[in-house]
């Protein structure tokens, strides 16, 4: 059989600065003069070493099968999202090519297009309208669609009123319902109650049995063992194993693999200039730096700086921030009052500081650094310098827990006591 | 296992059956074939291929998203607005009171002999839509960046949904036309069945340069901060408020440049049942249709790295 999906030499290339992003005219202008020469430079270079050019995906190449679903796993920055995007053909390819054999549907984000004024029932159309859908095929799918979603009764509200739950079931819905070959999903099971995320697994299910290929990327390494026989795992915008899920994600956990690069940054730029040089910063767990962090188990953050001259009073902090951008936690070195946190020698030091297991939910943090004087000034900030993803090492009932409502899922110490019975602890 | 992988070995893989300067897409949004049964692949995505075309086999192919788009555009802004639909009247209504007051009265503008406020009206509202297409569409392309990056489809259909929304205001505020026709007595003549093709050109320039705006704005944000001022020349570089027969002679041609005064003077023409000036009807026509092609053009090599920049 033919494959549905065929990647060959599949790169994405993208230059970081200012002639990526938005650029104003003045820039444009202040380009041409230096244009000349910058493709002079690129072209002896062969397009590869500058250090403004980053390669998200290269030499990619596989084949899927129709009717497979493949899994996609690896870090973040490992390439999945910008393969997904090539082959949804949101952004080109740099180098090499991709045949599909048949139509793609792509779901790489809830709820795309949704709009909080119009009620529940024209976004279902607009957004099926932008997933694909045509007009008749939503009108006769109107009803399965809501049904799935059960949100029946607020159907002429406007979604603004609605709780993010009902949103995202509501946007999921729609999303199910495309009848594409090839159905590519991006991280969208990370929201919405456990209940939905199971009839959604056994809505993608269904599909594939219909025969539709899915391509299926997420965090949730438990749901991408239950959807997807085959799994890729990518590492630095090349795949570095494919074949069973079990294995792929087996091997991606074990961390004596060195699938991730030690988080560690060699300059900084806010703090380049500053009284404190910050030279790295890290997310340790089990001796080794790591980006992906188990749940179960207490990990460290260390920070390793230079005091160019004596800071007194100087403090180290950490805020550590969820992907949506809630502040989870922050945390000071100045908690520790030490005679070395009060004196702030020059030299070069390290400060760690141990976050235990048992705590975090599941999902991506972010981390910002900074150092200041209490009362007096900000020495530096680095935004979001520390990135790392945590994740559930076991799929028992404890991993329910991520599900709840709430920033953490710390795991508490409960008591179940017959009433007027006395407190006993060996039962 | 129905899954293989190949480190660089492209060899093994059949060489493709497309010219590798196929274009990257052969076919969009049709309910496919059965893909056991089709030999060439549906879509090809090639990093070689540039945009090639006008694109309108797939515009078509995505003619409802553009409905509903522009049902989206019209519906949130009636539904966020206090005055809704109220909005397409006030704005060219003003103008004209505004107008009529300073050229009307205080400088006694010529009209070709129609009182100045139904004159002026009847400029200000195709210009008004124009106007405001233009903005809409200009600043669209910005305004969708979650769509953009998340979704594929023609990126055209967003500015162009922003012009189709901008028609229903057009045809609201035509409704206060009615009456003031009435009450200046104005008899239509059957030039007024020209009306259409106006509108229809006003709104393929409005598309033509607003694409074209659009796309600038998505690499250089300068262009939100042009626009209005742009409008606002573009408004007294054209005879809206004015007639073109108050340009002096030798003059005219320069104003037959601008494809708006071969139109807005039309419009009026229609209305009023004046002598249509068919050389700037046609040279209007002729830059409306160029603006609108070259405009596609450009949009269609630049449109596969929106998702990149934007």
């Amino acid at each position: 059989m033919k494959p549905i999906i065929r990647v060959e030499n599949l790169g994405k290339l993208y230059r970081i600065g200012a002639q990526q992003g938005h650029t104003s005219l003045r820039d444009a202008l202040a380009g041409v003069v230096g244009a000349p020469f910058k493709r002079l430079r690129s072209s002896s270079s062969g397009g590869g070493g500058r250090a403004d050019e980053i390669w998200a995906l290269r030499d990619v190449n596989f084949e899927v099968a129709p009717g497979a679903r493949l899994g996609i796993i690896g870090r973040n920055g490992a390439g999945k999202s910008t393969l997904l995007k090539i082959l949804s053909r949101i952004t080109k390819p740099t180098t090499g090519r991709v045949a599909l054999r048949g139509r793609v549907g792509s779901l790489l984000e809830v709820g795309t297009g949704f709009h909080s004024e119009l009620t529940g029932r024209e976004n279902v159309y607009l957004n099926g309208a932008i997933l694909g859908m045509r007009r008749d095929e939503i009108a006769r799918k109107f009803d399965e669609i809501v049904a799935f979603a059960e949100t029946e009764q607020f159907l002429d509200t406007p979604v603004k009123r609605y709780s993010s739950g009902m949103t995202v079931r509501l946007a999921f819905a729609v999303a199910a319902h495309l009848e594409p070959e090839i159905l590519i999903i991006d991280e969208v099971l990370a929201v919405g109650d456990i209940a939905f995320q199971k009839k959604c697994l056994g809505k993608m299910n269904d599909i594939a049995r219909e025969g539709r290929t899915v391509l299926f990327v997420s965090h949730d390494l438990s749901a991408v063992n239950a959807l997807c026989d085959t799994s890729l795992l990518m590492h630095d915008g090349s795949i570095v194993m494919t074949g069973a899920t079990r294995d792929v994600s087996a091997h991606y956990l074990d961390r004596s693999n060195k699938l991730y690069s030690p988080v560690t940054w060699a300059k900084f730029s806010d703090s380049q200039n500053a009284e404190i040089e910050l030279n790295a910063a890290s997310v340790v767990q089990g001796g080794a730096a790591t980006s992906a962090v188990d749940c179960r188990a207490p990990f460290e953050i260390r920070l390793e700086y230079q005091n160019r001259q004596a800071v007194r009073g100087a403090r180290f902090f950490i805020i550590i921030r969820n992907a949506k951008g809630d502040v989870i936690f922050s945390t000071s070195d100045y908690d520790a009052l030490t005679g070395e946190a009060a004196e702030r020698r020059a030299g070069r030091f390290t400060s760690v500081v141990s976050v235990p297991g048992d705590l975090l939910r599941t999902g991506s943090y972010y981390g910002t650094v900074g150092a200041d004087i209490k009362n007096e000034r900000i020495i530096f900030v680095e935004n979001d310098i520390l990135h790392f993803d945590v994740f559930e090492s076991g799929d028992d009932t404890l991993a329910e827990r991520h599900k709840r409502p709430g920033l953490i899922a710390p795991v508490l110490a409960w008591e179940i006591q017959a009433a007027g019975a006395k407190p006993s602890s060996d039962t | 296992m129905d899954l293989k992988t190949s480190e660089r070995a492209t060899a093994a893989l059949q060489p493709p059956p497309a010219a590798p300067t196929a274009p990257s897409v052969s076919n969009g949004h049709p309910p496919a074939a059965d893909p056991d049964s089709t030999d060439q692949p549906l879509i090809w995505i090639d990093a070689d291929a540039r945009g090639a075309g006008l694109g309108l086999r797939e515009l078509w192919a995505y003619r409802e998203l553009l409905y509903f788009l522009t049902w989206r555009d019209i519906k949130i802004r009636y539904k966020q607005t206090a005055l809704g639909a109220a909005w397409a009247i006030i704005q060219p209504l003003f103008a004209m009171l505004l107008f009529t007051l300073f050229f009307g009265r205080l400088a006694r503008i010529e009209s070709d002999g129609i009182p100045y406020p139904v004159f002026a009206y009847a400029g200000l509202l195709p210009w008004t839509f124009f106007a405001n297409a233009l903005t809409n569409s200009g600043n669209s392309l910005v305004g969708s960046t979650s769509l953009i990056t998340k979704v594929y489809f023609p990126r055209m259909i967003i500015p162009a949904a922003a012009v189709a929304a901008g028609l229903l205001d057009f045809i609201i505020a035509f409704a206060i036309l009615i009456p003031l026709l009435v009450y200046y007595d104005v008899t239509l003549t059957w030039r007024v069945i020209m009306l259409p093709v106006f509108v229809l050109l006003t709104t393929l320039l409005a598309l033509g340069v607003g694409m074209w705006l659009s796309a600038l704005n998505v690499k250089y944000r300068d262009v939100r901060y042009a626009l209005p001022f742009i409008v606002q020349l573009w408004l007294f570089a054209s005879p809206v408020i004015y007639p073109l027969s108050i340009v002096p002679e030798g003059w005219r041609w320069v104003f037959a440049l601008n494809p708006v005064t071969g139109i807005i003077e039309g419009f009026r023409a229609s209305l009023f049942g004046k002598n249509f000036d068919w050389t700037t009807i046609a040279i209007s026509t002729v830059l409306t249709v160029a603006a609108l092609i070259c405009s596609t053009y450009a949009f269609r090599r630049v449109e596969e790295s929106f998702a990149d920049i934007v």
